[in-house]
């Protein structure tokens, strides 16, 4: 099987509190997977076992076929990189710098780089358009310039999965559709799988191609946006009205939150199109 | 890489210079040209002055080198594994540590090396064996959590010292506080060698460590999911880092600032990559302190200053210089 991740049973507790319940699903080499789901639904979490962060408790997870604990750190991240919500830096790296730390799964035991690994680093940061603030200190980026930082750095790793934690959450439209569009590009050009944790619902449906949509750590529904993204669905998740339809661009379903002075006024719209 | 090569060469240069210096100069006040002839080998010197530099001197100056380096690579390290900037090599409480035992050591009567020296190497390592076994894996790798048992541990030892000197009253006080101050005017060829064979082997190894003291910088996940074995770093880091600075510190007692300064002072220089701060640290760290205990003990006119004095005296303002500038 063509499986690039694959979890049978999976739990995970933060002491007592059970966050992820029995999951067991696949993701396909190529996919673009996204998970969306309401807070404290385990969203990041997952997302965080599939990193290597955390180790599961229970049941198995696989990364091409071969269980998380046969991988060593170093393999891991020339396998799966990650990139984080954006957090404060407290030491000021370069640009430059820090994409080039993506190259450390890669290097020797001194751990200084060649020039290939400076090239790699040039075409990363080329792909995600940030090759013209090579040399100015992460900490002075804003957020959409960052965010392209730290996809270059992942690029770097040369991994085969790329995991993203809210990529767009506190970017601005244009830089949203940027950021987007670079993670499909990326996904076509190097045949790469994306798994990418997501609040957005409609950015979700028109980039995703398999969606899984949690709640209390458990799966809602997982398959394609269609499938997913109905009222029945998302109403049993998020527990707040919604009104679902097409996008007017086709294909997507659109999922619309009703505002509570809305709803009397709009009783009868509430569940159309799902 | 060549970046890291040329900086480290014009390091060397200038830490080889401040040796020339600290072995030429000093308080005897002979001359300059008869201290070079001396140094040069030459038959018809003075055979008072060939004894003092290279029996007093020469001695001296390595062990300022090897303690300068190793503070400030200690600093360095504490800052990268605590991501803390204020952090120095005593922050996890080793000076006071190792104060205790050396007090100890005065008090029983020991002689100042190895006697005293080893006592309060002891003290150190029962520090860190103390902060080792009061925080679990969970708190280690939690930067605050470290950070604060430290602080707390550098608190309770601090009143230990104090409660001693407070019950001490004789001669033995002076020579407390002589040791609290830190200085390096009792070196000999024989502590060199021994302090050297300690702590070479943990810049060696530091420098292995030093990219991944980068990623750490970054943080925990990015540094994990970039490769880093977090609790194996971490615990190689700190081990090898109080080892070396307890070494240093158990020889001449804990001289303040170099480990704060110095790796703030480089950093706003050369930048963040820790694989060009560590040699750099060691180099400059080493010239720093030469120069330092070149000042202590020339500029009085009469005995000498305690080394701590002059690095704090001098760093301080050099360094708020430094920051107005870069800020601007």
């Amino acid at each position: 099987m063509n499986r690039a991740v694959c979890t049978r049973n999976l739990s995970y507790s933060y002491g007592d509190i059970e966050v992820l319940k029995d999951l067991s699903f696949s993701v396909y080499k190529g996919d673009f997977f996204v998970i969306i789901g309401p807070n404290g639904s385990g969203k990041t979490t997952l997302l965080k076992l599939i990193s290597g962060i955390f180790e599961p408790l229970k049941g198995t997870l696989e990364i091409f076929d071969r269980p998380m604990s046969h991988y060593s750190r170093r393999t891991l991240a020339k396998t799966v990189a990650f990139v984080p919500q954006i957090a404060p830096i407290d030491f000021p790296f370069t640009v430059t710098e820090l994409v080039l730390m993506g190259r450390s799964p890669h290097l020797g035991i001194l751990g200084l780089e060649q020039e290939r690994d400076l090239e790699i680093a040039m075409r990363a940061m080329a792909f995600t358009s940030v090759e013209h603030l090579a040399d100015r200190k992460v900490d002075q980026l804003s957020g959409g310039e960052r965010q392209r930082v730290f996809i270059a750095k992942a690029i770097c790793q040369e991994p085969q999965i790329i995991l993203l934690d809210e990529p767009t959450a506190s970017l601005d439209l244009a830089h949203q559709a940027m950021v987007m569009d670079l993670m499909e590009r990326l996904k076509g050009k190097k045949a790469l799988t994306i798994i990418m944790v997501s609040h957005d619902i409609n950015l979700a449906a028109m980039y995703g191609n398999r969606l899984l949509l949690l709640k209390e750590g458990k799966i809602v529904s997982l398959g394609p946006q269609d499938e997913v993204l109905t009222f029945e669905t998302l109403e049993k998740a998020y527990e707040c009205p919604l009104l679902v339809d097409e996008s007017p661009l086709g294909q997507f379903q659109r999922v619309t939150l009703v505002p509570r002075k809305f709803i009397n006024a709009h009783q009868k719209i509430l569940g159309r199109g799902g | 890489m060549k970046r890291i090569f040329a900086i480290s060469f014009l390091m060397l240069i200038f830490l080889m210079g401040a040796m020339f210096f600290g072995i030429l100069m000093g308080s005897t006040g002979s001359g300059l040209k008869e201290a070079v002839h001396s140094l040069l080998g030459a038959r018809d010197t003075n055979p008072m002055l060939h004894a003092i530099i290279w029996q007093i001197r020469f001695p001296r100056v390595l062990l300022a080198i090897l303690v300068g380096a190793a503070l400030s690579l200690g600093g360095l390290v504490f800052q990268a594994l605590l991501r803390n900037p204020l952090a120095e090599p005593y922050i996890l409480g080793i000076s006071s540590g190792s104060g205790i035992g050396a007090i100890i050591g005065i008090l029983a009567g020991l002689s100042r090396f190895p006697g005293v020296s080893l006592a309060a190497f002891a003290g150190s390592m029962a520090t860190l064996l103390l902060l080792l076994v009061m925080s679990s894996e969970q708190t280690i790798l939690k930067r605050d959590s470290l950070l604060l048992s430290g602080v707390m541990v550098n608190a309770f030892c601090a009143a230990l010292i104090m409660f001693l000197i407070s019950i001490t009253q004789d001669s033995r006080l002076h020579n407390i506080l002589f040791w609290l101050m830190g200085d390096l005017s009792m070196a000999d060829m024989g502590q060199v060698i021994i302090l050297g064979v300690t702590i070479l082997p943990c810049f060696i190894l530091l420098f292995f460590f030093s990219n991944s003291m980068n990623l750490l910088l970054t943080g925990k996940e990015m540094a994990q999911t970039t490769g880093v074995n977090i609790k194996a770093v971490t615990a190689t880091l700190l081990i090898a880092t109080t080892l070396m600075v307890s070494a240093t510190v158990s020889h001449c007692g804990p001289i303040g600032f170099v480990g704060l300064v110095i790796p703030h002072l480089l950093r706003l220089i050369l930048g963040s990559d820790h694989r060009l701060l560590v040699p750099a640290c060691i180099l400059g760290g080493g010239t720093y302190m030469v120069l330092c205990d070149l000042l202590a003990r020339t500029l009085p006119g009469q005995g000498e200053m305690p080394a701590g004095v002059v690095t704090a005296m001098i760093g301080a303002p050099l360094f708020i210089i430094l920051l107005k500038r870069k800020g601007r």
